[in-house]
């Protein structure tokens, strides 16, 4: 296809990729370099039948010129990145210095919001993305042996969880799991204990969202694996079989790895949608016990006076966050693209 | 696998096992589901109840209050009461836009990924994985301020153009594949035949390309139905789409069943994607294929 017309059909498509996603990531590098401006503040005097007094108020008129002509607001530097919501550096040091001992000093470091937010946003990924892709491949391989006639309806049911948008899912689960709701009643019930809550304790609102996050991606999993199942070589099977292979052998010498670049496509895809986690926070009410850089972002952008800058470094750490996650799975998408070239 | 030689089908009791760990599966897939719109048919007080977790099966202050045991009660109270028929009609608006656009623009794009040889094709290809991986909030707080100043925000469209260029990458890498699996001869010889490239591609392509652009299609479709981050930040109340407004029912002040608008809201939205399902599982199962494996 020659250059021209290649860049005509590709115009639409990059275009809207450059302006919506390409620049938006510039506006968030230049607006985590500014913070609001400082509340302007003026003197006013109230007078009443009893006297004249002055008092100290935001001055909202000349804020709001302020706002006008600099809506940036003022250049803050790397200040809002070591500041006290994101890398507290200062807090750091007066954690790591003075702290009795290590286990104080992690304890104490992970009470601030941006390491709060960072560490769970990673264990999620690193426990939620294996655990699908395993459970998934469960799903998948006991799908494989089940007679053929079961399989539309399998796979109907199967859909469902992802098709749902992510956040009705969590509520759906959230209104069984609630005090009131039927499982959270029915354990309460069960354990005679009237104040046993999944909401109210971490690790349990903690578990609920792990479990959350694997039924949301299995489907995904299971699609793709189980079609990967169905190009497995038979000849090989046979062949492995005559040779008197026990079926874990064949499915470990011969399946698993026949499954292999798949199974890396997927990881890479469920890194990507697990490091955003946020729908299923929202939706599980969960935001007292865990919480993500994507609601770090989302709770600095919708609170009365939005935090354009603070969201925006956390928007920035988190890119960076994410590049870091991916170099691994990305070089290996690269040696592969390489060697069938 | 009833084909399958005698020696490599399972055992029955491997077999045996796998039923359960299915049925198990399932269950877990579907019931919070079917519990949320059996739980939309009674009053708040029996689906919640305070007083025993039988109660929302059998739900006494339903019947007491109704006379019958269902009740359409929430669904009056969210459709009409709240009027969520007008985030119907904005949801209907945003999905229909951002797949229309989204197939327009991604057909284009696609096209060409798959007809060209040279290397930026394969770089472009790499770019929009990397773009995928941008979590959507991230590029909200990119989008506010400059919009704001802009007066762009609150729009509709602004919200149809931004879920089109998030969707942008896995849209261009699905149709991309569904190109590749065209024979190259059928455009070559529209060309030899005087057609300009877009002739060939409007006239010869896409008459055999329905079935990767009807499940292209599907896929932008649920992207606008189901989106939840994008249409809370860029729309107003009043243009706001349903899934962001079922969350609001929940957000403010908790009164007196409002809680069961959430729910019936909720089972609103669910039922027209357990019928899409229905009829387009094939093509949800190929279109997740084709853009894992052979993408």
């Amino acid at each position: 296809m020659p250059h021209r017309a290649f860049a005509l059909f590709i115009l639409p498509s990059m275009l809207a990729m450059i302006l919506f996603i390409a620049l938006p990531l510039v506006s968030v590098v230049t607006q985590s370099l500014h913070v609001e401006h400082p509340q302007v503040l003026a003197q006013y005097e109230t007078c009443d039948p009893f006297g004249c007094k002055t008092e100290t108020r935001v001055d909202t008129e000349a804020m709001a010129a302020l706002n006008a002509e600099r809506p940036l607001g003022q250049f803050n530097g790397l200040r809002t990145y070591f500041g006290a919501a994101h890398l507290a550096v200062a807090e750091l040091g007066a954690i790591w210095s003075e702290a009795p001992d290590v286990g104080t000093a992690v304890a104490q470091t992970l009470n601030l919001p941006f390491y709060r937010a960072l560490l769970f946003t990673l264990i999620y990924t690193v426990v939620v993305s294996p655990l699908s892709l395993g459970f998934g491949l469960l799903i998948a391989l006991a799908v494989n042996i089940l007679p053929r006639e079961t399989r539309g309806g399998v796979i109907y049911l199967t859909l469902l969880p992802m098709i749902v948008p992510s956040v009705i899912g969590a509520l759906t689960l959230f209104w069984m799991i609630d005090q009131r709701g039927i499982i959270g009643a029915f354990l309460q019930w069960i354990t005679g204990d009237d104040g046993l809550s999944l909401k109210s304790s971490g690790p349990l609102s903690w578990a609920t969202l792990f479990v959350h996050g694997v039924w949301s991606n299995a489907p995904f999993v299971f699609i793709v694996f189980f079609a990967a199942l169905q190009t497995v070589p038979r000849d090989t099977l046979e062949a492995a079989m005559v040779d008197g292979a026990s079926r874990l052998e064949r499915l470990r010498l011969v399946t698993l790895p026949h499954l292999k670049p798949v199974a890396t496509f997927l990881m890479l895809i469920l890194i990507m949608d697990n490091f955003r986690v946020f729908e299923s926070i929202i939706g599980l009410s969960a935001a007292a016990h865990a919480s993500s850089l994507s609601t770090l972002i989302f709770f600095a952008l919708r609170g009365d006076t939005p935090l354009f800058g603070s969201a925006a470094a956390t928007s920035v750490l988190t890119v960076l966050c994410i590049f870091v996650l991916l170099t691994p799975s990305l070089r290996s998408a690269w040696t592969g693209f390489r060697s069938k070239a | 696998m009833s084909d399958a030689p005698r020696a490599l089908r399972p055992p029955p009791s491997l077999v045996a096992l796998a039923a359960v760990f299915i049925a198990f599966w399932l269950a877990a897939a579907s019931l919070p589901f079917l519990w949320t719109a059996w739980g939309s048919l009674k009053l708040e007080g029996d689906f919640f109840s305070l007083v025993s977790w039988k109660d929302a099966f059998f739900g006494p202050r339903t019947e007491a209050l109704t006379g019958s045991p269902f009740t359409f009660q929430a669904y009056r109270d969210v459709w009409i009461g709240q009027e969520f028929w007008r985030q119907a009609l904005n949801t209907v608006v945003i999905t229909l836009g951002v797949t229309i656009v989204s197939l327009t623009f991604g057909t284009l794009g696609g096209y060409a990924l798959a007809r060209s040889t040279a290397r930026y094709a394969f770089w472009i290809l790499v770019l929009a994985l990397v773009f995928r991986a941008m979590p959507g909030l991230t590029l909200v707080s990119g989008y506010l301020l400059p919009f704001f100043e802009w007066n762009l925000w609150g729009h509709q469209w602004t919200t149809i153009i931004v879920l089109v260029a998030l969707n942008q990458p896995f849209t261009l890498w699905l149709l991309h594949s569904f190109f590749l699996s065209i024979p190259r001869d059928l455009d070559e010889s529209a060309l030899i035949d005087g057609c300009s490239r877009l002739q060939a591609f409007r006239m010869v392509i896409m008459p055999v390309m329905w079935p990767g652009v009807i499940t292209t299609g599907i896929f932008s479709f649920l992207v606008g139905y189901s989106d939840f981050v994008i249409c809370a930040m860029l729309l107003r109340e009043d243009n706001q789409t349903m899934v962001p407004k079922i969350i609001g029912f929940l957000g403010t002040t908790q009164q007196p069943g409002q809680v069961m608008y959430a729910v019936a809201a909720t089972v609103s939205v669910i039922l027209p994607l357990l019928v899409l399902v229905m009829f387009s599982q094939r093509r949800i199962v190929g279109g997740l294929v084709a853009g894992a494996v052979k993408g």
